[in-house]
């Protein structure tokens, strides 16, 4: 789906971000604004010293073109790392910025006291608020409909163009600003304050400045200050045993030590990071209320699933006819298929599917017998079927077709007895089928497994993550269930507070597990309140919804894994980044450091293992390939560097070392000496 | 170095290990509280220190208090190493008629061994009477080494409990450290040492007539009993100038050898105490073998360079080692591994002189303090600069699996970060700027005795030993000046506290913690991957900060050499 839209509107989109990116490289440079990113900071006003000394230089008539061009490149390197951010940033920020242009011009129509009708603008609403909202007007701010059942198009924030139907009462009454109603009237009880909705957070998540930073993004940040101060310290007292050595260094080529050497790739790149996991979640259609959930997801190791819907495919399909003795198979069939024909339940429907492919009769519209009347099922009988002209045919639990089969008579033979519990204990569902003349036979009704589920478990396995199933189905056929899953564990006969109890116990004192839950209804809240991720469906109740810290616009239970993923993926990509900026440093001191000591001492010349050409061209180099690498690593920034399911987390980070460790240390090497080659072949280099 | 080192250096290790595990074994039965075999005898003397200092043994402190209570402990232990060295000369013990110390001659020496340096910028034989020796700097030898095992422990309880502000008891920890560990210790080396030929009395010094018809004045003292707690408490104060190149400090080869385990069985000791104490023997051997690597590395490659003459020396035709500024009775190999163990362990004491060693040996004895003394390390103290080494490593490695990083089921946030930081950013950060204002300053120049880079290495040096409260000296400095007393006073504080202060800090946030379970998603910080992970940030950061001064200093100056090139 995601992909569709970004082909469509692709050009149009890129370039107007692109355009929005580059004016936001520049506004960015405020230094108050970039204080707020010290590593970039530091350049900036290393830029500012450069800069100051180059205008000096040329007025003073010495020679300019070495710190100009160290200035040019420095400027880049701010410019660079304001471009990461602000193209992360409008990415997400276009589509909500169009979402809340759109609803602050909404005028919603607010029911007073009093009853009686008054034309209000959207933004005003408060929490308590009831509105009116017709047919083909769009819903003013996020709320629980109270009255009413409607259509609703919520293509403005899922991108999904199916229309959902939203109504008062149980589980689907949840509806979010800013989408549209395609048809009924709706009454609707706002249920967040002004700048609260979640359209505001969307939008805030998304914008750099409004972002809180997560725990793991400020203690990396302590680390990347750490780093640069502690490069401040070695280059500002470097001229003084430099001095005593009787070798002076320009400022400018300190400055462009300095830059080198702190971790300015990572500095760059790290706002990006965070901006462009909250857009991939967006992406798939996931909006984190909070930036700690996200990263808490790349930690979770406990995750409660609900079997039906998430597991399974939520209802129970005909798999199997089997036939009492003296009944032919065919009969069993063709009793099952007309007796369900009119039975519009998901079951009745499997039975019909399977019979036709039994009879081989696909395709071919099958009619029920002439004056043949449908008895549908009630709960008093139990049971369902069809009275033809010639017979009584009735499907329905074993107890109820034994009740059925007694007043004819009949007994239920005892080797259908025994199919009815072989089934069962399987964990599947006898439907029994009788008729006038006794018992026919069995339908299997199977909880079928979802596809892809099996090996969405397995990877969730593989990442230490412990997957419980929770139903309320019997223990029989829980466990049948949980073992054609692969799930580790699953809690039967569970009851609405059964969930709230196992995220205690896995989060107790004990266990100290980090559990994650996908949610919907007002009986999940306290649960949801209580686990570490947890995850409302768009459709479900506000309840649920305040309760959580993430909101999954399509509803779709399995979206917790994608969730993990993007969580562990926004951690890998800062530490695989932070790692390849302190590597590079390597490279960057066997260019740097010759360059300066090597004329005084061309004993030192022998560090020049790059054999860079000449002083001036090395430091260059050196700050050339600094900047260029900040937009050459922002796609991989945007994107994220891909969780790779691996088998033990010591391959994982092994590899993640290999790439990002040891191609810092090698990578910058040749790029280094391929821009010397390039600047010295260009005349740059003095 | 001829396979005979090569085959010593083996032997030596392995003596090492197998005296050091069961010591550390030993050390954590003590600070768990629980009984050993020395219990019945030191028992009511730790009851009787309780009682005196009325010290209640079960009440607990927080981080803040236990922090309090150091410092509190340290200040008054500074002022009264002071005052007494500036009225000894009013003081009994004092055979030779000392005067009192000069200020800040008394002030630098006061914090040195009050830090665990034991930098000393006089001759102890020409300034310091026999008490000041004894309950002023003996004693010092004794707390300092402590006060650093406190402060390894604290951390460690920092990762053992959880959901508790409660990190013990700084008094208890203290005295049940000297009364176990340190004295029982000093008092079997010091009888051994004394059993070889190391003196101990407190007879006036001895005036002997050479053959050559002139008097000598021969220093005396209680030397074994301090010499013992100078290599035990990695503290390296010599009783003498020259240290244990003195033979009445280290008469014979096999001295030589007992001192050199002295100086590394406690630090290794910790290791595995470690291990113990968090239950987690595969951890401790974890960091053992980070700390084995990074100590045999630099070992090597000091041997190696010391196993040539200077080039300008061998082009006279002089062929061998390179002996110059080494005992003979003693040779490279036991001189390398006394330095190197002596700069890996913090603890300063020297049997060669350092000045003299080829440029390479220099820099790794340099790289070693300059990274913080993490390799074993001073005692408690080395562990405690490792840990933060870890957090770093772990804090990175946790991000690279997509994880929050932990370690030891601790969850690593920006607290931990920023208190781990700040000593592996601070304590190199003064190296240099500290060497950069003597280098830089006329007052620092003056007390250079060769230029270029050789006084380059002196000054940095200098600074590495008191930053990291190593004490050991390059020699070749005149050092006891009012401006590098004072210099090298601040050094030494700085590289005291601000390793100790921040360790217990970090024990208080991780003690308030709850402990997350280990599953296969977590890291294995035991295995290969993690000692290569640690053994790498260590070198890196090292290697980061100093590459532009070890490229001036030690590195130009072997490329100098090399070339043939000498200053006169």
């Amino acid at each position: 789906m995601k992909e569709k839209t970004s082909s469509k509107t692709s050009s149009i989109f890129q370039r107007k971000i692109l355009l929005e990116s580059f004016k936001g490289s520049f506004t960015r440079l405020n230094p108050l604004r970039l204080i707020k990113n010290p590593v970039m900071f530091v350049v900036e006003i290393g830029s500012v010293i450069t800069t100051v000394l180059t205008v000096y230089n040329l007025i003073s008539g010495s020679n300019f073109v070495f710190s100009l061009q160290i200035t040019i490149w420095l400027w880049f390197t701010v410019i660079f790392a304001n471009f990461a951010e602000a193209i992360a940033e409008s990415q997400g920020k276009a589509r909500a910025e169009s979402l809340r242009k759109t609803r602050n011009e909404v005028i919603a129509r607010k029911i007073t006291g009093k009853g009686q009708v008054e034309e209000v603008a959207a933004p005003t609403l408060v929490k308590g608020d009831t509105v009116l909202v017709e047919e083909g007007e769009i819903i003013p701010s996020d709320g629980d409909i109270v009255e009413g059942t409607s259509l609703v198009d919520e293509s403005a924030i899922t991108g999904e163009s199916a229309p959902v139907i939203r109504e008062s009462g149980g589980d689907k009454c949840g509806v979010t600003g800013g989408t549209k109603v395609l048809s009924g009237t709706i009454k609707i009880q706002i249920t967040v304050e002004t700048g609260q909705s979640f359209l505001d957070s969307m939008i805030n998540m998304v914008e750099s400045a409004k972002r809180e930073k997560t725990p793991n993004e400020k203690a990396l940040e302590i680390l990347l200050v750490g780093l640069t101060a502690l490069f401040i310290i070695v280059v500002i007292t470097l001229p003084a045993f430099a001095g005593y050595m009787g070798i002076t260094i320009s400022i400018p080529v300190l400055v462009a030590l300095l830059v080198c050497l702190m971790p300015t790739t990572i500095g760059a790149l790290l706002p990006a990071i965070g901006i462009a996991g909250m857009d991939r979640l967006l992406q798939h259609n996931v909006v984190a209320l909070s930036g700690r959930a996200v990263e808490a997801a790349g930690d979770v190791d406990v995750v409660l699933l609900d079997k039906t819907g998430t597991i399974t495919l939520g209802n129970r399909m005909a798999t199997e006819f089997i036939p009492a003795d003296s009944v032919k198979l065919e009969d069993l069939v063709w009793a099952s298929l007309i007796s369900s024909l009119a039975d519009e339940t998901p079951e009745g429907r499997s039975i019909v599917k399977l019979a036709k492919k039994e009879l081989n009769v696909r395709g071919r519209d099958i009619k029920p017998p002439k004056k043949s009347l449908f008895v549908p099922f009630t709960p008093e009988s139990r049971m369902s079927g069809i009275d033809t002209v010639s017979n009584k045919i009735r499907k329905g639990s074993a107890d109820a077709i034994r009740e059925f089969v007694k007043t004819l008579d009949k007994t239920m033979p005892e080797k259908m007895k025994k199919v009815v519990e072989d089934v069962s204990i399987k964990g599947d569902t006898p439907l029994v089928v009788a008729n006038e003349n006794g018992v026919m036979g069995v339908i299997r009704l199977k909880d079928i497994v979802k596809k892809g589920i099996k090996a969405k478990l397995q990877l969730l396995r593989r990442m230490g993550i412990k997957s419980i199933m929770i139903t309320g189905d019997n223990p029989l056929t829980a466990a049948s269930i949980a073992a054609e899953a692969g799930v580790d564990d699953f809690s039967a006969q569970a009851k609405p507070e059964t969930k709230l109890e196992m995220i205690r116990k896995y989060q107790s004192y004990e266990q100290q597990h980090l559990v994650a839950m996908i949610g919907d209804g007002t009986n999940d809240a306290p649960a949801l309140a209580q686990a570490d991720v947890a995850v409302a469906m768009s459709a479900g109740t506000s309840a649920a919804r305040e309760a959580a810290n993430m909101v999954d616009l399509d509803s779709s239970p399995s979206k917790l894994l994608d969730i993990v993923e993007i969580g562990k993926e926004i951690l890998i990509t800062r530490g695989a980044l932070t790692t390849f900026s302190i590597a590079t440093d390597v490279a960057k001191y066997f260019a740097i450091i010759p360059a300066v000591f090597a004329v005084a001492y061309p004993e030192l010349g022998i560090l020049n293992i790059m054999g860079l050409s000449t002083p001036a061209s090395a430091v260059l180099s050196a700050v050339i390939f600094n900047a260029i690498i900040i937009p050459l690593l922002i796609p991989l920034a945007l994107r994220g560097v891909k969780f790779r399911s691996t088998s033990s987390v010591s391959e994982l980070l092994g590899l993640n070392l290999l790439i990002y460790g040891v191609g810092g240390l090698i990578v910058p090497f040749v790029a280094i000496k391929l821009i010397d080659i390039l600047i010295t072949f260009l005349g740059l280099g003095g | 170095m001829d396979a005979n080192g090569l085959i010593y250096f083996i032997l030596f290790l392995l003596v090492a290990v197998l005296l050091a595990w069961p010591l550390g074994r030993y050390m954590a039965r003590v600070f768990m509280g629980e009984k050993t075999f020395m219990t019945p005898l030191v028992r009511p003397v730790e009851k009787f220190v309780y009682r005196l200092c009325d010290v209640d043994e079960t009440e607990e402190m927080t981080w803040k208090g236990y922090a309090k209570a150091l410092i509190i402990f340290n200040i008054l232990a500074i002022l009264f190493v002071f005052i007494i060295q500036i009225v000894q000369g009013f003081l009994p013990l004092n055979p030779e008629g000392f005067p009192g110390v000069r200020w800040d001659t008394a002030l630098n020496t006061a914090i040195s061994f009050v830090t665990n340096t034991n930098w000393q910028t006089y001759a102890g034989e020409r300034t310091m009477s026999y008490l000041t020796q004894m309950i002023g700097l003996a004693v010092q030898n004794f707390l300092s080494a402590a006060v650093g095992m406190a402060a390894a422990l604290v951390l460690i309880r920092g990762f053992t409990r959880k959901n508790t502000d409660k990190l013990g008891n700084f008094w208890v920890d203290i005295t049940r450290m000297v009364l176990y560990v340190l004295l029982p210790l000093s008092v079997i080396f010091a009888i051994l040492l004394i059993s070889q030929g190391v003196i101990q009395t407190f007879d006036p010094y001895v005036t002997a007539h050479t053959i050559e018809g002139t008097n000598q004045t021969i220093p005396m003292g209680p030397v074994a009993s301090q010499e013992a707690i100078k290599l035990l408490g990695s503290n390296g104060g010599g009783f003498f100038n020259v240290n244990s190149a003195h033979p009445f400090e280290n008469p014979n080869g096999f001295t030589n050898l007992l001192e050199t385990l002295a100086i590394l069985i406690i630090p290794m000791a910790l290791v595995f105490t470690f291990g113990y104490l968090i239950k987690n023997i595969k951890q401790g051997l974890a960091i053992f073998a980070v700390m084995m690597i990074l100590l045999v590395t630099g070992l090597g490659v000091a041997a190696w360079s010391e196993s040539h003459p200077n080039p300008v020396i061998e082009k006279m035709g002089v062929a061998g080692e390179n002996m110059e500024g080494k005992e003979v009775r003693l040779g490279t190999a036991n001189s390398v591994l006394w330095g190197t163990l002596t700069t890996i362990v913090s603890n300063g004491g020297v049997n060669s002189m350092f000045d003299s060693a080829m440029p390479l040996t220099g820099m790794i004895y340099m790289f070693n303090m300059g990274t913080g003394e993490v390799i074993f390390g001073g005692v408690g103290v080395g562990l405690v600069g490792m840990l933060f080494y870890i957090i770093l490593t772990m804090f990175i490695a946790g991000l690279m699996i997509g994880r929050t990083p932990e370690f030891l089921g601790k969850k690593l946030g920006p607290r931990e970060m920023i208190l781990a930081i700040i000593p592996l950013i601070i304590t190199p950060a003064t190296i240099l700027v500290l060497s950069a204002l003597a280098i830089s300053s006329p007052e620092g120049l003056a007390g250079l005795n060769n230029p270029s880079t050789h006084g380059l290495s002196e000054i940095l040096y200098a600074f590495c030993s008191t930053v990291g409260n190593n004490g050991s000296a390059f020699a070749g400095l005149s050092a006891n000046t009012v401006f590098y007393n004072l210099t090298g006073g601040l050094a030494m504080l700085v590289g005291r506290f601000a390793t100790i202060i921040p360790a217990i800090a970090i024990a208080g946030a991780l003690a308030e913690k709850g402990k997350v379970p280990l599953s296969s998603s977590s890291f294995p910080t035991t295995g290969p991957l993690f000692v290569i992970l640690v053994v790498a940030v260590v070198v890196i950061i090292g290697a980061l900060t100093f590459f532009p001064v070890f490229a001036l200093g030690p590195g130009l100056e072997h490329l100098f050499l090399q070339a043939g090139k000498i200053f006169s």
